[in-house]
């Protein structure tokens, strides 16, 4: 009856998310009384079990084959599914990136299961397990129950503190899949870059950021005014870019570039958690948004609450007039 | 070949969400509706691909009555029918159950190609595309930005984090969840909205299909979150809070 936490690594290197999802099943394992275990999968993954068996575990499980090298949702299915059917743990979870996104709901329905993705938080008495999932992009919360074993899971990006390494290391064992060519249906092929970007946003320290609160493509004058004011480049959420209005360079989030400026401003912008992994470790972020309740407030040190064609010009104002 | 996609109707952007007063579900007396907005790229998408083919484009759509209206707009851009599975309103059901009632109610349809939406607005699980795959047997890819037809195969350009990208080959039957912005969505026209009056809208009330859906997910409690307000919220009119904000950033973040 165990925790089981499914790893993510890609050619030896950890997605960072992991171990926010380690964490996450080591309050499960606490609560419920129940070893915390972790599965790697992958091609010649010595290296990384190892480093794995130092993250307060009871045990690692190595699922290393030739055919887990590239990432495809037929092998990695039917390799969980042989782990998990021979092990039988309790609760399964993983870290939500794009990979389990893929995979993670198939192998589930394998074995007939519902999967809460995406949970933001989880309750626990000792003996029942909620998970607190987000409805409409963070602006309502939903505990979730699940009935039955065994309990599929995902955790959100950010919110567990990760796990973090001990002295002591766990032991790796190998579980050996029987998979077989015949059964992976989809050929990936190398992962790219789109070509040179012209514009870096990680290098800038003042960010104006807009999002669908500027309704129209003719009102971009709107925030570009603010952006020359403050000698800051210009950058968007997804709808901007997906419209066409902004290039697709200038979107930040998850998708799109990670950015660490001194100052932030969110225009317009709700704050759903794919936007903020790409700007949360910026120094100050202001959010400037006409709903109170917008998530984006959460995660602003400074916040106007109120319509963005009044206060970006206004602002626009009183900048010039504390520069000059 | 013919072509499925899945539309859901979901509250429109900017609504006053509210809890119900059991705090089951939202309080839905006062919301308006529109397409999920991934959908309305897997639409474009699935029309662009008949364009480029030939055969049908049909939409499936779980939802109350009131969903109609979503299926109408889908044929006025240019779907072909339509299969709506009819719930009660109220009815909120996990993407496991939506899945299966989706499966069942086009698996005698042996499309080539199903494409849905990423994600719901309203839910969120982000699984019911691939989940229907598994059901109905069919590969699957998600997130997917480009499609390219090969024959008997088919070549996706599915997006990764962080900027990257990937290039899959995968064999038909297929299913593809299509992120938001693939194309540039089309609107309907009028000649498209007076056809759409005529165009078959097959109504299966979801009972009727047989399927135990329950999937043993369930929505215990509904709430608006619990905000730290750790932000500083500047008040007053637009001036007023302008001039605080910039006092603040001068003084206190000392970035101006
Ligand atoms: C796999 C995946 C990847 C994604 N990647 C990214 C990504 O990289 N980057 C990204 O940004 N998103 C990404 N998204 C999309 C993300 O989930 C959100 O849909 C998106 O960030 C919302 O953008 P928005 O805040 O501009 O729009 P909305 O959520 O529509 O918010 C608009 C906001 O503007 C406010 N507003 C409206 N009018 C005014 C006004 N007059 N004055 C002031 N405020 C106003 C509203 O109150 C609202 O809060 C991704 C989604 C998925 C599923
Ligand atoms: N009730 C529904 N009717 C039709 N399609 C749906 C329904 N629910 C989910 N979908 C499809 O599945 C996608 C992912 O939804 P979800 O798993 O809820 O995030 C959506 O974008 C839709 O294309």
């Amino acid at each position: 009856m165990s925790v089981l936490v499914v790893l993510e690594q890609q050619n030896g290197k950890w997605n960072r998310m992991s171990f926010e999802a380690l964490a996450a099943g080591q309050k499960i394992a606490q609560s419920v009384g129940a070893p915390l275990e972790a599965a790697i999968l992958g091609a010649g993954i010595a290296a990384v079990t190892g480093e794995a068996a130092q993250y307060g575990v009871a045990k690692v499980y190595s699922v290393d084959h030739a055919l887990l090298a590239d990432y495809t949702p037929d092998g990695y299915t039917a390799a969980l599914e042989q782990l998990i059917r021979s092990k039988q743990p309790k609760y399964i979870l993983f870290p939500h990136t794009y990979q389990v996104r893929d995979f993670a709901p198939k192998l589930a329905t394998r074995f007939g299961r519902p999967f809460a993705s995406d949970v933001v938080d989880i309750k626990t008495d000792g003996v029942r397990i909620e998970f607190v999932r987000q409805l409409f992009q963070g602006k309502l919360n939903a505990d979730v129950a699940v009935e039955g074993e065994p309990q599929f899971a995902s955790v959100q990006a950010g919110a567990f503190r990760a796990q973090e390494a001990q002295v002591s290391a766990a032991p790796v064992e190998p579980f050996a899949v029987n998979l077989d060519a015949s059964q992976i249906r989809s050929k990936p092929e190398q992962p790219f870059r789109e070509a040179q970007r012209s514009v870096d946003l990680g290098a800038a320290d003042v960010i104006v950021s807009v999002g669908r609160g500027i309704k129209e493509k003719d009102n971009l004058p709107v925030v570009e005014a603010l952006a020359e004011a403050l000698g800051a480049e210009l950058a968007a959420s997804r709808p901007i870019c997906d419209n066409g209005w902004l290039p697709m360079e200038r979107q930040v989030g998850s998708s799109g570039q990670t950015v660490a400026p001194k100052v932030y401003f969110a225009v317009g912008i709700s704050g759903a958690i794919q936007h903020l992994v790409g700007m949360k470790g910026s120094k100050v972020v202001v959010a400037i948004n006409k709903d109170e309740n917008a998530p984006i407030f959460e995660s602003a040190d400074y916040g106007v609450v109120g319509d963005l064609f009044e206060v970006v010009p206004a602002l626009v104002e009183e900048i010039k007039k504390a520069k000059a | 070949m013919k072509i499925i996609v899945s539309v859901k109707q979901v509250p429109a952007r900017d609504s006053a969400l509210q809890a119900d007063s059991d705090g089951k579900w939202l309080d839905e007396s006062d919301l308006t509706y529109e397409m999920n907005e991934p959908d309305a790229y897997a639409l474009e998408e699935a029309l662009q691909l008949k364009e480029k083919l030939g055969g049908e484009v049909v939409v499936v759509c779980l939802g109350p009555q009131r969903a109609t209206q979503t299926i109408r707009e889908a044929l006025a851009k240019g779907a072909d029918r339509a299969i709506h599975i009819e719930v009660s309103e109220g009815v909120v059901l996990d993407a496991l159950a939506t899945a299966r009632l989706l499966a069942k109610a086009i698996e005698q349809e042996a499309s080539e190609f199903i494409l849905t939406g990423l994600q719901s607005d309203d839910l969120g699980y982000g699984q019911t595309g691939v989940v229907l795959a598994e059901l109905l047997g069919y590969a699957h890819a998600t997130i997917v930005m480009e499609v390219e037809p090969q024959g008997n195969a088919v070549r996706v350009k599915r997006e990764l984090e962080d900027g990257w990208f990937q290039n899959v080959v995968l064999p038909l039957p297929v299913l593809l969840t299509i992120q938001s912005g693939i194309k540039k969505l089309r609107y309907a026209t009028l000649m498209g909205i007076k056809k759409a009056k005529t165009k078959e809208i097959k109504t299966i009330p979801s009972a009727h299909l047989g399927v135990d859906a329950a999937s043993g997910l369930k929505l215990e409690h509904v709430y608006p979150p619990q905000r730290s307000k750790q932000s500083q919220i500047l008040t007053g009119d637009a001036k007023q809070a302008a001039k605080k904000l910039v006092e603040k950033l001068k003084f206190e973040a000392r970035v101006i």
